[in-house]
């Protein structure tokens, strides 16, 4: 167990996870954000292609959706995100986990524009502001407040889905341990060690959120 | 020969009834013509015509259902109509978009639920309007909130959130937040049947106030106390309709018809 832990760069691999993460956690957010923007959006088009958009992409396998980037995509249609064959993979990696987490992050934040009274847009629109100060000053932020807690799910799911990206040659922690196993043999310890390197990173996560949903929720 | 100064304005206050007399005058501000609203298959507004002076007082009162709340609620499109026109100072009510947003930011409105913005503090609460609607510097926006949450009796808790604020502090911040608009008409659509007993005069004493300010406002409520004080005009509706129509004295003393008698035996025996 000490040998893979000197022979191997299980640092480095858990870096490369925590980059996939931070990215597609940014990336999923901002694409999430809008497409829950349009399933509660006044205009009927909008709404159902928020809703097509969630149906479509929740229902698809992650490991689809990664393989379909680069063979699909990158290789058939010929849409390279980087000249590097590395970059590219890492690039195409991240908007695959971005666009598949985004489908989860729409429906938490739908959740939590549910948790809103109506009042709460009434009020909003009764001293004059449209339709997207609305949301941007009075139901955005409290819908943010109210899905925090599956919005830690969501990202604790994408910490450990980013192991998905190992498939289409990702270098993070599930590609080195598929390097271990085949160098190796497989073993008990090269398991524990990836195994234990995720709990580092998701149990803290989830400890944060419950205290931030907590700490953050609107009294009413 | 010398005139009465009292019989020249156009306002004179009785202060035995304390019950002010506005004439119609003029344009009015507020014009209902028509109005034909449908929840699924209740009818809820039947052919209202409503005009409201400026600086009129007018009470919509009611048995539950009788469509007053729907009425007060079409006047800033809160809720839709079918057919029939509204508006406000000579503008037909708009549909939507922005011409809308800037048509309700003139039209003050008082919920029985408060509806204070549960993230923010009271005098975001104020400030949020006139920052983001009339585009005023916060410095500009925080003063004015400040001297209106004076007016109404809650500076001390500006830097509180409304869940921390009694029912009747939250509908006094309710009412700051509206007047901070410098709206032309303020509708209150039942703004003291949330609240507890004893906080119940000192919202409607802010109103009483704002009423002798020379505020038009169009008001939801059964306060008859409320009504005789500050009223210029009670009307009653029944089933969507708007039935009988007077001054508070009148209106509550000689009721003309069967209904609106029905109605005043039901809510004054007590």
């Amino acid at each position: 167990m000490i040998d893979i832990l000197t022979e191997y760069n299980v640092l480095g691999a858990f870096v490369e996870t925590l980059k996939y993460t931070v990215l597609a956690a940014i990336g999923s957010l901002v694409i999430g954000t809008l497409v829950a923007v349009m399933r509660v959006s006044p205009i009927g088009v909008l709404r159902g292609l928020g809703t097509f958009y969630v149906t479509t992409i929740r229902n698809t396998p992650l490991t689809l959706l990664m393989v379909l980037s680069i063979l699909g995509l990158a290789f058939i249609v010929g849409l390279q995100l980087s000249e590097d064959f590395n970059a590219n993979t890492f690039r195409w990696a991240v908007v695959m986990l971005s666009v598949y987490h985004a489908a989860f992050v729409a429906e938490a934040l739908r959740s939590g524009v549910n948790t809103v009274p109506t009042g709460q847009a009434e009020a909003a629109r009764s001293i004059g502001l449209t339709f997207g100060q609305s949301l941007r000053e009075v139901i955005l932020p409290q819908a943010f407040r109210g899905a925090i807690a599956p919005l830690g799910s969501t990202l604790i799911a994408l910490t450990k889905n980013t192991t998905v990206a190992q498939v289409i040659g990702g270098s993070e922690a599930a590609g080195l341990l598929s390097t271990i196993v085949e160098n190796e043999g497989s073993s008990y310890g090269a398991f524990l060690i990836i195994a234990l390197g995720f709990v580092i990173l998701t149990l803290p996560t989830g400890i944060a959120f419950t205290h931030l949903s907590e700490r953050l929720a609107v009294r009413r | 020969m010398s005139i009465d100064p009292e019989s020249m304005s156009d306002s004179v206050i009785d202060p035995h009834l304390m019950v002010r007399y506005v004439p119609a005058m003029g344009e009015p501000l507020v014009v209902m013509s028509k109005v034909n609203k449908h929840f699924g298959d209740l009818h809820v507004l039947r052919d209202i015509d409503l005009e409201v002076g400026r600086g009129e007082v007018v009470i919509l009162i009611g048995p539950s259902g009788s469509g007053k709340s729907t009425l007060c609620r079409t006047i800033n499109r809160l809720e839709t109509f079918e057919s029939g026109s509204i508006s406000i100072d000579g503008k037909p009510l708009p549909e939507e978009g922005k011409e809308l947003a800037q048509l309700r930011a003139d039209v003050g409105m008082v919920f029985q639920s408060f509806n204070l913005f549960a993230h923010k503090t009271i005098l975001e609460n104020v400030t949020l309007g006139p920052i983001k609607v009339r585009r005023q510097s916060k410095a500009e926006a925080d003063k004015r909130a400040r001297e209106l949450l004076e007016r109404v009796g809650v500076q001390a808790q500006a830097s509180k959130y409304p869940a921390q604020l009694s029912g009747g502090q939250q509908q006094r911040v309710a009412i700051a937040r509206s007047l901070a608009m410098s709206p032309k008409v303020m509708l209150f659509d039942e703004p003291t049947s949330a609240l507890d007993p004893e906080m119940i005069n000192e919202v409607l004493d802010v109103m009483v106030e704002l009423a002798r300010s020379g505020m038009t406002m169009i008001v939801v409520t059964h306060e008859m106390g409320f009504a005789r004080k500050a009223a210029n005009r009670v009307v009653f509706m029944s089933d969507g309709q708007i039935v009988e129509q007077a001054p508070p004295q009148e209106f509550f003393t000689t009721p003309k018809t069967d209904r609106a008698k029905d109605f005043l035996s039901k809510i004054l025996t007590h």
